[in-house]
């Protein structure tokens, strides 16, 4: 697979090197498939209609890597793509997505990568999801993934959702079904900087005895950038939920969280909590008597929380 | 060494100038270990902080290694040799202890070198590099990471501003081993600390009294320490303060 230096680079960002060694894997470059790989686990086939990709994850199987990272670099490009992932019972997987946009021209570039994951009893995932743009265009680098998450008895999910920088423009929207005794893990990570807006709504249904929910999103908004997140869980049955919602907020920049949590039954048990401001002062002057100027100590702390 | 010279410090309390630093001289030598003591709000953090430049006097000189560092700001403090230890550490979320290591020492240390440093605070080193400096570590533990960070970072002047408070006795014990030891190492650096508590009393140099924004008395030990422990209790240091008509 022949890969330039841009294309290189988005990987670089995204799945942490481009050289992918193991497990399965398909990489889309300008909706196109420029590399794909099956394995003895996990098959990986294109939908008949072109939209997308079927990923299945036989049942039982142990610590199976699936890596379907998409990149662009033209300018002006749009796409939806569809990719659902369908985990057998029992089985346990690392899923690492991920979109790169590299937008050197005057026309917006867009991709809308909606994913599903239907999750087979007592199966365990993890997903990583990172979102990175770059190039000196003025067209703008759109993202708005929608992520679905359906989780039969006793799965796990872990989800880690991060959007590093230059994206200009998404709305992140998640949504997951849990049945009994499931169990979902998100850590959020937004930074927005420059004119960037980000909308994150995500809308947990814990509908199975037992089943429970922990979303932590943490967002850092600089310059003129722009912060929504919808958080909601709603407890449907005996069950426990915990939202944090967790923003620095710098320059001009401006933050609007929304809480929302919805009891169905008398035994759900949902908490939330909110916390949006500066960078505290001390952290500052203590980093500063470590020696460091004021600007490396607010990337210090920055990096530290999005981390 | 550190020259204090006619240093005065004041805020503005409800319109009306409250002195809480007044025209203080000072001279730390180098390889000396000197604790200031005193009663509540006589001003001994507030001297800390604008030695560490934290705040800035309103009057007054401060002279470190033959150059005045009076208008320096903190960063250029810190590399100038001044290292600062916090009474109320402070809390990082997603900043690990690894990391607060390593900035302090400015150098990428592997993990066993970092949790050498927190091994000389009494800390089971691999059980804490990894956490986060956040809300889930208690006060003392906080206390103990905090000043782990500013032995490593090896400062020629180190400010301890009261190392002890809420540190429970067993650490407290561990803690003046560690003063033990930096005194015996101390050769040309030179230590500062703000404390209340004897044991610390005891390792000092020099033990200065400040009251009132003001060096009430300077002294060796010997000189100084039958009088803090001996009949000048809190109250008779007021009573002491009315008599001379100062309220």
């Amino acid at each position: 697979m022949d890969l330039n230096e841009i294309q290189i680079n988005l990987l670089d960002n995204i799945i942490d090197g481009h050289n992918i060694t193991e497990g399965a894997y398909n990489i889309r470059s300008d909706s196109k498939s420029i590399g794909r790989s099956s394995t003895k686990d996990v098959d990986i086939i294109p939908k008949s209609d072109g939209t997308g990709l079927d990923i299945f994850i036989k049942p039982g199987v142990k610590k199976a890597s699936v890596h379907i990272p998409v990149i662009m670099t033209q300018s002006g490009l749009k796409e939806t793509v569809y990719n659902d992932f369908y985990v057998g019972d029992g089985a346990q997987a690392d899923i690492i997505a991920g979109c790169g946009i590299n937008n050197c021209g005057c026309d917006d570039s867009e991709h809308d990568g909606v994913h599903r994951f239907f999750v087979g009893k007592n199966a365990s995932i993890t997903y990583s999801e990172k979102h990175y743009g770059d190039g000196n265009g003025v067209g703008k680098r759109i993202l708005n993934p929608i992520t679905e998450v359906y989780m039969e008895e006793n799965s796990y999910v872990e989800m880690e959702m991060i959007q590093i920088k230059g994206v200009d423009d998404t709305k992140r929207t998640t949504v997951a079904d849990l049945k009994e005794g499931a169990k979902l893990v998100v850590r959020e990570r937004l930074m927005t900087h420059g004119d960037q807006n980000a909308v994150s709504v995500y809308t947990v249904n814990l509908n199975g005895r037992g089943s429970t929910a922990d979303i932590v999103s943490r967002g850092v908004a600089r310059d003129n950038s722009y912060q929504r997140l919808d958080l909601k869980i709603a407890g449907n049955a005996e069950c426990k939920g915990h939202t944090e919602c967790d923003s620095i907020i710098m320059d001009n920049g401006k933050i609007l969280a929304i809480p929302a949590l919805e009891a169905n039954s008398t035994e759900a048990s949902l908490v939330h909590e909110a916390a949006i401001g500066k960078i505290a002062g001390e952290q500052l002057i203590k980093l500063m008597t470590l020696g460091l100027t004021e600007g490396e100590a607010e990337e210090q702390i920055i990096n530290g929380f999005l981390r | 060494m550190l020259k204090i010279k006619n240093l005065s410090f004041a805020v503005d309390n409800s319109g009306k100038k409250k002195e809480i630093i007044r025209n203080i001289n000072l001279e730390i030598p180098d390889g000396q270990l000197y604790v200031i003591t005193g009663p509540n709000g006589g001003g001994k953090s507030t001297l800390a902080k604008l030695i560490a430049g934290i705040e800035k006097p309103t009057s007054g000189e401060i002279w470190f290694n033959g150059e005045n560092i009076t208008e320096k700001s903190i960063t250029e403090r810190a590399k100038t040799g001044i290292g600062f230890a916090f009474q109320q550490p402070v809390r990082f979320k997603g900043l690990q202890v690894l990391d607060l290591i390593r900035l302090a020492t400015g150098k990428n240390l592997n993990v066993s070198e970092a949790c050498e440093y927190l091994s000389l605070v009494g800390l089971c080193a691999k059980e804490y590099i990894h956490r986060e400096i956040n809300s889930s570590l208690s006060g003392g533990e906080l206390k103990r990471i905090e000043i782990a960070t500013v032995l490593a970072r090896g400062s020629m002047l180190t400010l301890f501003d009261e190392p002890e408070a809420g540190i429970d006795l067993w650490s407290f014990s561990n803690l003046i081993d560690v003063f033990k030891r930096q005194r015996e190492e101390i050769k040309d650096r030179s230590i500062l600390i703000i404390s209340h508590q004897e044991r610390i009393l005891n390792i000092a140099d020099k033990i200065i009294i400040l009251k009132d924004g003001t060096i009430d008395k300077i002294g060796k030990k010997d000189e100084i320490y039958p009088e803090l422990t001996g009949s000048a209790s809190p109250v008779d240091m007021c009573r002491g303060i009315r008599k001379g008509g100062v309220n």
